[in-house]
């Protein structure tokens, strides 16, 4: 039969299915596979906390989404247009996304009367006319699966592991991708066990054969290259990109990197990324806990180290104790904060932005710090470079918020030119810097530089310099031990300030307001930006006018942010959480920040971003 | 390499400008004056020595020692010491804590520093009592203990805490106290000299809050009667004739008996190296609180690779095999494509 390959200029695919049928591993390798084609992308993973929940089940239902397209895309897609489920509870957690019209791709074998009582179905979706507004393609993928490798003497119950390859192999051939990258990656990836080599390679040739002569296909789609600008990218994901960008930081200063970590839920990866670099002089310490490992990384920093700490939002919590000796030691150090959904574990695989205030505000006593975020999966590189930036000018840790979504989602990434990248200047002390009255040269540990009111860093290991610091106030200037009231004061005031002071060395917000004529504008922070940013496009794509403001230093604000919001009549302000940043916005410039919440551990679509600037645009 | 010669140091040298603030009579002004004064002798620079502390009296010990100090938050000096040791190996890292820092908030990082082996000499002043906070039990506190939070007496079975840092598999233990300024400073030494985490318990007086607390068995006319000192391949013997000695029953426990009844060939010899903690263990059941005979001296003493350097030597193992860090090689280790 010939078939015509129709151009598509953009396809979201959901691949859904058991925790255990490796759902993540197929999207990701139809992720590289398109990545490499040329397409723009964005991906989200989405998976349940436990590693095996009882198969069959909703809750063990394991997904992946990724959005290909020929133009550049912000977000994983609003909603699929083809649904690939692996069995009955795989489809029915992913009915609520599906738009009538679109495509099921059903691994029929799997919709036996067990499987469909598990995935709470009384009767068959393939048979009582539910699916009928749908493309429904009904491939035997398990059965299949086994038969071609029966011929290689695989046994079956081993072949059936095989089958998320399959379903690879025919999405690859629905969407024209190349096959060649994929199976030189089975090669390499599982060599060392040549019959699961041999049974995943044949059953992708399978499903990409099946597609290819079942003569169940209509067409092929296609969609074409989006045109980036010249250079080199890869396809990476928010931790690995943090994980790097604090390599290439504690490069661009000089400093041995130190990461002192406890695992936990969504911020491990970034610990197993640092860990795999040892060549860069990266120590990775896997702490007995979250204390532990902040307090092994201030250690480190006052050893003349960048200290950096790595977690989610319940280990921030166990943090803030040492939080606040940092404030008081004035010591550089990075702690980022991967949020997840809380309270308490709350959704550990589900995102969130729901610590923002805790950043802010999470500690004992006065005891501010630079916050900022990261604002999609590839700024997380450069956002770990502002951190320690920020960190190490000023000897003060710095808070470093991304969150499930950026750590797990990826996206195309130009690749900096490393040469320009720049230098951070760690400007250990090296002689002292006071004389005593009998004139004596000695060493001040909180004698601050009059401009940024940073305090001298003096590792151990440089004669004339020795000193203590402590948690108790410090006499300003000597560091001694002081618990004078109007000193106290002083020392409050000077750390409030010196954070405060950052604010001059940092950029501008940029305004994205088009027309200029906006009354409407939209801000946010974070993991937001590609869901806002959609938004926004499609509002103006309707001919409406709206503004975008986008944070990535949430304490201190930059300076014009006060002037920006003002000049706007409407200021709404969508958040993964109940409304920190419009309550942040609300107390420091008075303005009616409204706020546009959403808690269900997956991204704002694009759509209802659209839908609550109609709101106040009126239609 | 070239040998850098120390300079020659006094007690003065090692002595901050700070004002001493603990209570007049308490027994941390002689460890203090010990330590102080076995600097010199160890052969070490000021600019190369740290003091790390929590949180309770004996943590204001940083303060007062002429080196780099940190004076940290409670319990967690060893875990804040963790990162510096391993990450400076050059420099000596000492751990000054009470028993309520090392054993109560702090209880998890110090045996997980033990268990490590991270090179940190780590001296913990008993006194069995929550000084700084005036006067409430502590996790070494005996079971009954009337405090001003147990006006009815403390219900807490207490740690031994040689016991806790034998079980923690610590490759260096060791027990001494605040009257014997002597043996304080040999088991200060033979710490220093521990490669990896060594762990010194210091009977420590508190005159304010738990006055005599050890007077019955560190007092100097109840030592040779109380104390079971602990030589290395002697047997082990003690009494003021040296008429006492331990035994090993034969169900393997450790128990004090009259030499003249055994024979002094049937004694325990003392054997700090023994690879397995077991016996070391028994010896620190011998006695369960100051008023029972109870051995002072090294327990254990052996050796296990040092946190620090293993560490280190992964990051030199990787460096040599794949150079020092190539950034643009690292963004390039997953797949990449051009655009032209």
């Amino acid at each position: 039969m010939t078939r015509q390959t129709e151009q598509l200029d953009r396809v979201v695919i959901r691949f859904a299915g058991d925790s255990g049928d490796g759902m993540q591993l197929t999207g990701d390798r139809f992720t590289t596979a398109s990545a490499t084609f040329g397409n723009d992308l964005a991906t989200f993973p989405d998976f349940p906390a436990e590693i095996r929940a009882p198969a069959g089940t909703l809750a063990g239902v394991s997904a992946f989404q990724v959005h290909i397209s020929d133009h550049q895309i912000s977000t994983p897609g609003d909603a699929p247009t083809v649904l690939v489920a692996m069995n009955p509870a795989g489809l029915k957690a992913n009915m609520g996304v599906m738009a009538r019209g679109t495509t099921l791709i059903l691994n029929v074998d799997a919709f036996d009367e067990r499987s469909l009582a598990k995935a709470g179905y009384a009767e068959s979706p393939l048979t009582d006319g539910s699916l009928s507004h749908y493309t429904v393609y009904e491939i035997p993928m398990t059965s299949i699966t086994q038969n071609v490798c029966k011929e290689a003497g695989v046994k079956p119950r081993d072949a059936e592991r095989s089958k998320n390859f399959f379903a690879l192999g025919l999405v690859s051939w629905l969407y024209t991708r190349p096959t060649d990258e994929t199976l030189a990656w089975i090669h390499q990836k599982f060599g060392g066990k040549p019959q699961v080599e041999e049974a995943n390679t044949r059953a992708f040739r399978a499903g990409y054969d099946f597609g290819e002569t079942a003569e169940l296909f209509d067409a092929r789609y296609e969609v074409r290259a989006a045109s980036f600008e010249p250079g080199t990218y890869v396809n990476v994901s928010g931790n690995t990109a943090l994980a790097w960008g604090l390599i290439a930081a504690a490069k661009m200063a000089s400093l041995p990197l130190f990461l002192g970590s406890y695992p936990i839920t969504p911020a491990s990866d970034i610990l197993h990324e640092l860990s795999k670099r040892k060549e860069f002089g990266v120590r990775t310490f896997q702490a007995e806990d979250e204390i532990a490992g902040i307090g092994s990384a201030l250690g480190a920093a006052f050893g003349g180290s960048l200290g950096v700490t790595t977690t989610s939002g319940p280990g921030l919590a166990l943090k803030g104790e040492t939080l606040g000796l940092a404030v008081s030691l004035e010591l550089p150090l990075v702690v980022v904060d991967i949020q997840r959904g809380g309270p308490s574990t709350g959704l550990p695989t589900k995102t969130e932005q729901s610590d923002l205030l805790q950043a802010m505000y999470g500690r004992h006593g006065e005891a501010p710090l630079p916050v900022i975020a990261a604002k999609s999966p590839s700024h997380c590189f450069e956002a770990a470079i502002e951190a320690t930036r920020i960190a190490v000018k000023y000897r003060t840790p710095v808070i470093l918020l991304s969150d499930g979504y950026l750590g797990n989602g990826t996206e195309p990434w130009k690749l900096p030119d490393t040469s320009t990248l720049g230098t951070i200047e760690p400007n250990f002390a090296v002689a002292p810097n006071h004389e005593n009255a009998d004139g004596t040269a000695v060493f001040w540990p909180y004698l601050r530089d009059p401009e940024t009111l940073a305090r001298p860093w003096a590792p151990p290991g440089v004669a004339g310099l020795e000193h203590r610091i402590g948690g108790l106030e410090k006499a300003d200037g000597s560091g001694n031990v002081s618990y004078d009231n109007t000193n106290h004061e002083k020392m409050t005031h000077l750390r409030r300030d010196k954070i405060a002071g950052i604010a001059n060395d940092i950029a501008d917000v940029e305004v994205d307001d088009p027309s200029g004529q906006a009354n409407l504008l939209v801000i946010g922070w974070g993991s937001t930006f590609g869901s806002i940013s959609a938004g926004v496009q499609r509002t103006r794509a309707k001919g409406q006018q709206v503004a975008q403001v986008h944070l990535t230093h949430l304490n201190p604000f930059p300076k014009n942010l006060g002037e920006v919001l003002k000049a706007y009549e409407h200021v709404l302000v969508p958040e993964m959480n109940l409304g920190q940043l419009s309550r942040l916005l609300r107390s420091e410039y008075l303005v009616d920040a409204k706020s546009l919440s959403k808690m269900q551990g997956s991204p704002f679509r694009a759509a209802e971003i659209e839908a609550a600037i109609a709101e106040i645009l009126g239609a | 390499m070239t040998t850098v010669e120390i300079p020659l140091t006094t007690r003065k040298d090692w002595s901050s400008d700070q004002e001493v603030k603990w209570c007049p009579g308490c027994g941390d002004y002689s460890i203090l004056a010990a330590v102080q004064m076995l600097m010199p002798d160890l052969g070490v620079r000021r600019e190369k020595t740290v003091f790390v502390s929590g949180i309770g009296c004996a943590a204001r010990f940083p303060y007062y020692m002429n080196t780099y100090g940190l004076h940290s938050i409670h319990g967690r000096a060893p875990a804040i010491a963790t990162g510096l040791a391993t990450s400076r190996p050059d420099l000596d890292v000492w751990v000054v804590s009470g028993d309520g820092d090392s054993l109560s908030i702090g209880g998890n990082h110090l045996i997980h520093a033990l268990r490590r082996n991270v090179n940190l000499n780590i001296l913990m002043f008993n006194n069995q009592i929550y000084g700084l906070t005036k006067g409430q039990y502590s996790p070494t506190s005996e079971e009954g203990k009337i405090t001003k939070s147990t006006p009815f007496g403390s219900l807490d079975h207490p740690f031994n805490p040689i016991s806790v840092a034998i079980g923690a598999e610590a490759t260096f233990v060791a027990r001494t106290h605040d009257m014997d300024r002597h043996h304080m400073q040999e088991m200060f030494r033979r710490a220093h000299a521990h490669k990896g985490a060594s762990f010194v318990e210091v009977y420590q007086n508190c005159n304010v809050f738990n006055d005599g607390a050890f007077e019955g068995i560190t007092g100097k006319d109840n030592r040779a009667e109380m104390l079971i000192p602990l030589t290395h391949g002697e047997p082990i013997r003690f009494g003021t004739n040296g008429d006492k000695g331990v035994i090993q029953g034969a169900d393997g426990h450790l128990e004090i008996v009259e030499v003249a009844s055994v024979g002094e060939d049937a004694l325990l010899r003392h054997d700090e190296h023994h690879d397995d903690p077991g016996l070391a263990f028994a010896l620190s059941r011998l006695s369960s609180g100051p008023s029972m005979p109870t051995p002072i001296g090294v327990f254990r003493d052996v050796a296990r690779p040092e946190y620090g350097e293993s560490m280190t030597a992964q990051v030199d193992e990787a460096q040599a095999k794949r150079g020092t860090g190539d950034l643009d090689q690292l963004l390039r280790s997953n797949s990449f494509w051009t655009v032209d």
